[in-house]
């Protein structure tokens, strides 16, 4: 034992140098209260931490902490509310007025004003930027010249944005779309200081923002270390001095770290450990809704597919699928089985209707054997399931949908799973059509609205419907809702639509997925948003 | 001798083109690595199209090549996908991966050898059985699974070391990494190093070293153990390689940034210019490592000479 | 006494050369003249003056050896379970009641059920059969492939070995991720073969290097040079002389990495590019299970003690086949 006490002396003395981990019990980081700094697990975001450019979760936690925007999610809701913005006005449902306060700066001192939006919109809009979000700015007259679908630009920014007065500008759509303004929280749409222009690279090493938090150091891949803004002039103010990111390539490292006292947050709990949460955190873990659906999806450019008796199949199919089951067993109440097409944290109001789905979404053994016998059988006699091998650990799941599927069935090989190597490979199969079986599909949403799990999955050639199904009622509906100005009747116009996805079941609804994440009893107060990234101002230190 | 080692020298220049050559092109053929980039949906056509001449993508394969290596001399690695430069990347994840693959060679040779020794010394006796049963355990468990265990037990029950490393990897917190890294080279090691000392002790200049009556520890040290290492040598030299590009297990475990988790990943997103860089280090440093071994040969066994 | 040849300039002249005509081959001369009065030793003779090879000495040791034979059984049982698994099962192994997943041992059920609930006992037996086959043969032709070119590598020297051994390098350079995602995931097969072919195109190398540091050591022995001056063919002495001296390093890694490859398979499984689904293999089911060893030991437990069964018998064969080729254990 005494060379094992003389590493860990000599760990410590390294760690006390590093001021990064505290010995013996307990752990943590620095003092506690107000000034207390919360240590949290992190990703190496995939792409420069450009908000036009950032399309994953790991940088989006760090913008979500490092800028604020027109439009602020509540965390605990949804519900898109104000925050730069004094007030949108459109009467058109297409020209919009958009006034914001003066009070607000970047964190170096320069004023936020209106052409801090309209250049940062400019700049992620334009195809020479490679913005991989720039798509959220489709809606914006003139999009079509600043970012053609092929060939070169016509133009350098977006004519349908106009800045009126420092305070104030306007936006010009090119179609009717009511529910517009509060597609506005997301990342894409925050302020940009003139440095990101001007001093690109040294803003990449150092991001600089108008939010809550400061970036004091960022070491890529390694950790990003963030200080509260004291100037910030927002309403939510940092509840703990700040947050270190510490980057993990493994969760289940992250967790085991967090059960030794040397991590006080982790957000991504592997599934392999949520037996053991109970023990080890008691209820200091969380397992809350987050805005992400799973299904399975089809190819309807296959005519076996596309048929009036494949609708039959695909309901038996979805019937044949034991979802409570696989979500008690396989993820441990961290999903939850699906009965829409959209996902419980849009609220009653905004679109979420549990059961709309109907029986052909419930479990059903018979029912299921007797309707896919009656469709003509599963085409070409097996179903594949196919799914990316490499991130996600979906073989479990997908073994899980088969054996269901077998076992009414009473075949064990009608259903297999087929894994394929890489996340490029796979998505490039599925986005050119080379598939010819079903396919994991997942849709994390953009914003909290409904028309954001419809649109871009379904609507005839929209962008992710890549199982290419077209259904004209569906589309119509769709069309309908976007140019209702009234929010209820657009919502309920959208459900209607929704509707015939449960007639044609072009994908099954599997389950919708939870956020989850432990903490240590340093800190309390830790909640998720509906986008399963942790509300890092509202942690307190003990 | 050291005509030998020029010309072993210049012949690494054919393996290196070879090899850069031949992961360039498994990497390309894999397929489009611009499908992957914007998660579970479709890039829009012209932003992936700009994302592809950005790569070089869209050029033929040879001219890629060429530029590649063109760059390669100038000491421009390319960028990952993420806007970091290759060079930044293999600057800070080598030296760490450095340090673990010496942790878990010296473990290969301390515990390794010392376990062959014994047992080829002690054939059929308990510590041999109790040896092979520790192998079987560590070929039939994978090495994920003892390093969750060791983790677990020091780092979160007992608290003796600190279950993740940190971000500067000091050698102290590799200990454990490096242990657990060598454990299935260690089987390696101890079974060649018994094999070879079992033989060996019936040869003749062994019996001719006890009969002058040197001591024991002397016949072991410089006659029987001296004349055995030739092939434990041999699957070190071949081991390195192994060690500093496939630690990706041990990597993950606990949370090393090393090349194994650069590579894997630049694998994984087919990222032509991180995975040609890495694995091109890696060739060289493989290739000096079996340079070394030969020369060892040499110094080991005097009959063994080179022109 | 076979017909005096000429001396061979590609053994002497080199990049790694023969000892020279100093002392040593004195010594060598002097051994020869030994070994021809030990009976059953290298190129003697046996009593009867009938010349028996050391081949048969070998198998004749063998067949007395217990150690052989407790493999040979265990050896033997695998077979026999991996061609007929229902023999020793009722149950289908992709037979799964997810209500059951992670459950202990329970009546008809010994080993319990696994995390997709399968009978853990039913996925070991069966697994045996894609175990047991990928093990075997990848070692064998890693062992063939390897053995053979570092061997010549190492008998020949010079441009030979130059050539052979940088080939050797070129395909340790490629990564076994990478080699997998490219290789395998064109191949439409749901055989074991692919995967086999696999591991072989890329094992042989490491077999190679160890062969030939081993045959390069041999190679300077006082009876290979005796051979040589007494004009041996090039044959007869790798055959006769270097292979059963050079073979132990082989064997012992050999062995080892049987266990190994069958592990491998399952890491090729879990790239998704192994085996198609639902294909069994204790490979498979040791990853599926190794994330659980905190809660459910038993489902890792049952597919690795069978590994290291296995791994066992075949080290214990490897072990009793080097010892019957060891002269000096007569």
């Amino acid at each position: 034992m005494r060379g094992a006490t003389q590493v860990r002396w000599a760990a410590c003395a390294v760690a006390v140098a590093l001021a990064a981990t505290a010995c013996g019990g307990g752990g943590g980081t620095g003092g506690g209260g107000a000034d207390g700094i919360v240590s949290s697990s992190w990703g190496d975001p995939q792409n420069p931490l450009e908000p036009a450019n950032t399309n994953e979760v790991q940088g989006g936690k760090v913008l979500d902490m490092v800028f604020r925007g027109l439009v602020r999610y509540d965390p605990k809701t949804g519900e898109a509310k104000n925050e730069i913005a004094q007030k949108i006005e459109s009467t058109d449902s297409q020209n919009f007025t958009i006034t914001i306060k003066d009070n607000w700066t970047f964190s170096n001192g320069e004023k936020v004003t209106a052409q801090s939006f309209v250049d940062a919109w400019n700049y992620g809009a334009a195809l020479k930027n490679n913005q991989k979000n720039a798509y959220f700015f489709q809606y914006i007259d003139g999009y079509d010249k600043v970012h053609p679908e092929s060939g070169s630009a016509s133009a350098g920014t977006l004519s349908g944005l106009k800045v009126v007065d420092d305070t104030t500008f306007t936006v010009k759509l090119s179609q009717k779309f009511s529910l517009w303004p509060d597609t506005l929280g997301y990342a894409a749409f925050v302020p940009l200081p003139k440095t990101f222009y001007e001093n690109h690279d040294a803003w990449l090493a150092k991001p600089v923002g108008n939010g809550p938090y400061t970036v004091e150091s960022y070491a890529k891949g390694s950790s990003m270390n963030l200080r509260r803004w004291d100037g910030y002039p927002g309403t939510d103010k940092a509840q703990n001095g700040g947050i270190d990111l510490k980057v993990y390539t493994d969760n289940n490292t992250a967790y085991t770290d967090l059960t030794a006292g040397n991590l006080d947050l982790v957000d991504d709990v592997p599934a392999s450990q949520l037996k053991n949460v109970e023990a080890d955190l008691g209820n200091r873990y969380i397992n809350t809704p987050a805005g992400i659906i799973q299904t399975l999806a089809f190819p309807f450019y296959v005519k076996a597919w596309n048929t009036p008796d494949a609708v039959k199949v695909r309901q038996g199919l979805s019937m044949a699928i034991n979802r409570a089951q696989i979500t008690d067993q396989i993820f441990r109440k961290t999903r939850t089985p699906a009965t829409d097409w959209t996902s419980p944290v849009l609220g009653k109001d905004g679109g979420y209707k549990p059961g709309l789905c109907g029986s052909p979404c419930e479990y059903d053994r018979t029912a299921a054997k007797k309707l896919i016998e009656e469709g003509g059988g599963i085409p070409g006699g097996q179903l594949k399931i196919s799914y990316n091998a490499d991130t996600g650990s979906h073989k479990e799941w997908v073994d899980a949908v088969c054996n269901s599927i077998n076992n009414v069935m009473g075949d064990n090989r009608a259903c297999v799973g087929a894994p394929v190597g890489t996340f490029a490979d796979f998505r490039s199969q599925v986005s050119t059509q080379k598939l010819t079986g079903a396919w994991r599909a997942g849709w994390q949403m953009d914003y909290p609205l409904i028309q954001n799990f419809l649109q871009p999955l379904y609507y005839t050639n929209a962008s992710s419907n890549d199982g290419k199904w077209s259904n004209e009622k569906f589309d119509g509906l769709v069309d309908k809702a976007n140019a209702e100005s009234d929010k209820a009747q657009a919502v309920t116009t959208f459900q209607d639509a929704e509707k015939v996805l449960a007639e044609q079941m072009p994908v099954i609804p599997l389950w919708y997925q939870n956020g989850s994440a432990g903490y240590s009893d340093r800190v309390e107060n830790v909640s998720l948003n509906p986008f399963s990234v942790p509300v890092y101002d509202q942690i307190k230190v003990k | 001798m050291g005509r030998y080692v020029i010309r072993r020298l210049l012949q690494m220049i054919p393996v290196f083109f070879g090899t850069t050559l031949l992961i360039f092109l498994m990497v390309n053929v894999m397929g489009d690595p611009v499908a992957g980039l914007c998660g579970d949906r479709q890039c829009d056509p012209a932003t992936a199209a700009r994302l592809r001449a950005e790569f070089g993508l869209d050029k033929p394969v040879w001219q890629q090549y060429l530029t590649y290596m063109g760059n390669v001399f100038t000491g421009n690695f390319g960028t990952a996908f993420n806007g970091q430069k290759v060079t930044e990347l293999m600057a800070t994840a080598f030296p760490i991966t450095i340090r673990l693959t010496v942790v878990a060679i010296v473990f290969e040779i301390v515990i390794g050898i010392s376990l062959g020794v014994v047992t080829g010394l002690q054939r059929g006796r308990p510590v041999d059985t109790g040896v092979l049963v520790l192998t079987l355990v560590v070929i039939s468990v994978p090495t994920f699974v003892t390093g969750l265990l060791l983790q677990l037990l020091l780092g979160v029950k007992w608290g003796v070391i600190s279950p993740s490393v940190s971000s500067e990897a000091p050698l102290d917190e590799l200990i454990l990494p490096g242990l657990v890294l060598a454990s299935v080279s260690l089987a390696y090691v101890t079974r060649l190093t018994r094999t070879s000392i079992a033989e060996n002790t019936r040869a003749d200049y062994v019996r001719t070293a006890v009969a002058k009556g040197l001591p024991r520890r002397r016949v072991v040290v410089r006659h029987l153990l001296r004349n055995s290492l030739i092939p434990v040598i041999t699957f070190i030299g071949t081991d390195v390689g192994a060690l500093m590009g496939g630690a990706i297990v041990t990597e993950r475990i606990f949370n090393i940034h090393g090349v194994g988790y650069q590579l894997y990943q630049g694998i994984l997103r087919q990222n032509t210019q991180t995975v040609v860089g890495f694995v091109t280090v890696l060739v060289l440093v493989f290739l000096a490592a079996n340079l070394i071994v030969d020369l060892l040969y040499a110094v080991l066994d005097p009959r063994i000479r080179y022109a | 006494m076979p017909e005096p040849q000429p001396w061979d300039d590609a053994a002497g002249g080199g990049a790694i050369s023969g000892a020279g005509a100093g002392g040593a081959m004195d010594l060598a001369m002097d051994e020869g003249a030994t070994l021809e009065k030990t009976p059953g030793g290298p190129g003697g003779t046996g009593p009867a003056g009938k010349p028996r090879s050391l081949w048969s000495d070998a198998w004749r040791d063998l067949r007395r050896n217990p150690v052989f034979i407790i493999s040979g059984l265990i050896i033997l049982f695998l077979v026999v379970i991996s061609i007929w698994p229902s023999l020793i099962t009722s149950l289908d192994p992709l037979d799964c009641d997810l209500a059951k997943a992670q459950e202990g041992s329970q009546p008809g059920h010994p080993f319990g059920f696994d995390g997709q609930g399968c009978d853990v006992y039913t996925r070991t037996v069966y697994g045996a059969r894609t175990s047991v086959t990928v093990g075997v043969c990848a070692t064998l032709g890693v062992s063939l492939l390897g053995g053979v070119t570092g061997g010549l590598a190492g008998f020949f020297g010079g441009t030979w070995d130059a050539l052979l051994s940088r080939l050797t390098d070129v395909f340790f350079g490629i990564p076994v991720v990478l080699g997998g995602l490219v290789f395998l995931s064109v191949v439409t097969s749901s055989t074991v073969w692919p995967v086999i072919g696999f591991i072989v195109l890329l094992g042989w190398p490491q077999i190679a290097r160890i062969a030939r540091g081993s045959v390069i050591t041999v190679k300077q022995n006082d009876y290979v040079q005796a051979a040589r001056a007494l004009g041996a063919s090039h044959s007869r002495m790798l055959l006769r002389h270097i292979a059963p001296n050079a073979i132990a390093p082989v064997i012992v890694v050999a062995t080892i990495a049987l266990g190994t490859y069958i592990s491998l398979e399952a890491t090729l499984s879990y790239l998704g590019v192994g085996l198609k689904p639902p294909a069994v293999s204790w490979g498979i089911d040791i990853s599926a299970a190794s994330p659980y060893i905190r809660n459910a030991p038993h489902m890792l437990l049952w597919p690795a003690a069978a590994l290291a069964v296995t791994v066992l018998a075949f080290i214990m064969l490897g072990d009793a086949v080097r010892d019957a080729l060891d002269p000096k254990l007569r």
